[in-house]
């Protein structure tokens, strides 16, 4: 278990401490990043200094740059060549996940808005009233 | 052998094409095998978004997340939850250098955040159900549980699997498989916070844009 640990530690690659700290800015870094896309976020909610028809698309775009930076700094996304697969496989999960959120949005707006245009006599409950008398 | 095939091509700077380079490493494929699930989890999140984003104004007039949401309450779980993200990147960077002691104190944080952000979210929900809006309410509120219910369970079920990995790491050391597998928590880990930063941001801060 010692000898193991003690090779381990021997063979490590030189520049190793200069590995380290780029890893600790780069954590360091994304950290800082979301914490002030997170502040921005939250204070673009609360202020009345933006317009207001504003707002959900300024915050929509400071999620997507979070998730980015998340991707980037802690999930370690890149275009090195082990990443290519897995960015391949990003795309089409984000693909997916749009078609379903809004593919859902505007199907269902889009039903909500008919049945309330709907007139009384055509509405889905009212097919079994006008039927029954004569049948 | 390697050693003797590197030498010559590397005085002519040509690297090996991919295609001879053989398979690729476990860590690759697992990983790889790893981001597929998220994936497909993220996926799956996508529905429960779509499902509250579809029913968010429909409140049966009970109250809206405007009447219910407490901004400062939400803050301090994102804040949480970043910070768990970090300890949890501290954390990958003491298994590289197979330090147990720095393994430990990060994972221990992360816990503790983990914990701390539960804690909120389970004392927010209490508080919303012993006010009348329960998950029964209206169907704005089974899409608010269902999505950030969610949520919620994967964290939890995540920090029984990072007690798990400790456990691994105090009695089997620092094998090759269980480095892998903290390499899979921290990916799973990281992508939650990626769909708390969409609950966040459609969930709470869209109840009052």
């Amino acid at each position: 278990m010692k000898t193991d640990m003690q090779a381990s530690r021997d063979d490590e690659r030189p520049g190793a401490s200069a590995e380290l700290r780029t890893k600790l800015l780069k954590y360091t870094g994304g950290l800082l990043l979301s914490i002030i896309l997170t502040g921005v976020s939250f204070w673009v909610s609360g202020t009345g200094a933006v317009w207001p028809g504003g707002v959900p698309v300024l915050l929509a775009a400071l999620a997507i740059a979070q998730m980015g930076v998340h991707l980037l700094m802690f999930l370690h996304v890149s275009s090195g060549p082990e990443s290519t697969n897995n960015i391949m496989s990003l795309a089409f999960g984000v693909f997916v996940v749009a078609l379903v959120i809004f593919g859902s949005m505007v199907i269902m707006n889009s039903l909500d808005a008919r049945m309330n245009d709907m007139p009384a006599d055509a509405r889905p409950d009212a097919h079994r009233m006008t039927m029954a008398p004569g049948g | 052998m390697s050693a003797v095939l590197d030498e010559p091509l590397q005085t002519i700077e040509r690297p090996v094409p991919r295609s001879q380079r053989g398979p690729a490493s476990t860590e690759v494929t697992t990983t790889y095998g790893m981001w597929l699930f998220l994936l497909s989890d993220i996926v799956m999140f996508a529905a429960f978004f779509a499902a509250f984003v579809v029913l968010r104004e429909h409140t049966a007039g009970g109250p809206a997340g405007r009447d219910l949401f407490h901004r400062h309450t939400v803050l301090l779980e994102t804040g949480c939850l970043l910070l768990s993200s970090f300890t949890c990147a501290l954390q990958g960077i003491g298994v590289e250098y197979r330090n147990k002691r720095t393994t430990y104190m990060a994972a221990a944080a992360t816990l503790i955040l983990g914990a701390a952000f539960m804690f909120l979210e389970l004392s927010e929900f209490m508080q919303m159900i012993a006010d009348g809006a329960g998950p029964g309410r209206s169907a704005f509120l089974s899409g608010f549980f269902a999505l950030v219910g969610l949520h919620g369970l994967h964290v939890a079920c995540g920090m029984v699997w990072l007690l798990v990995m400790l456990a691994q790491v105090a009695t089997l050391g620092f094998s090759p498989k269980v480095v892998r597998r903290l390499l899979c928590f921290s990916l799973f880990w990281h992508a939650l916070d990626i769909v708390w930063v969409g609950v966040f941001t459609v969930v709470y801060l869209g109840a009052f844009a």
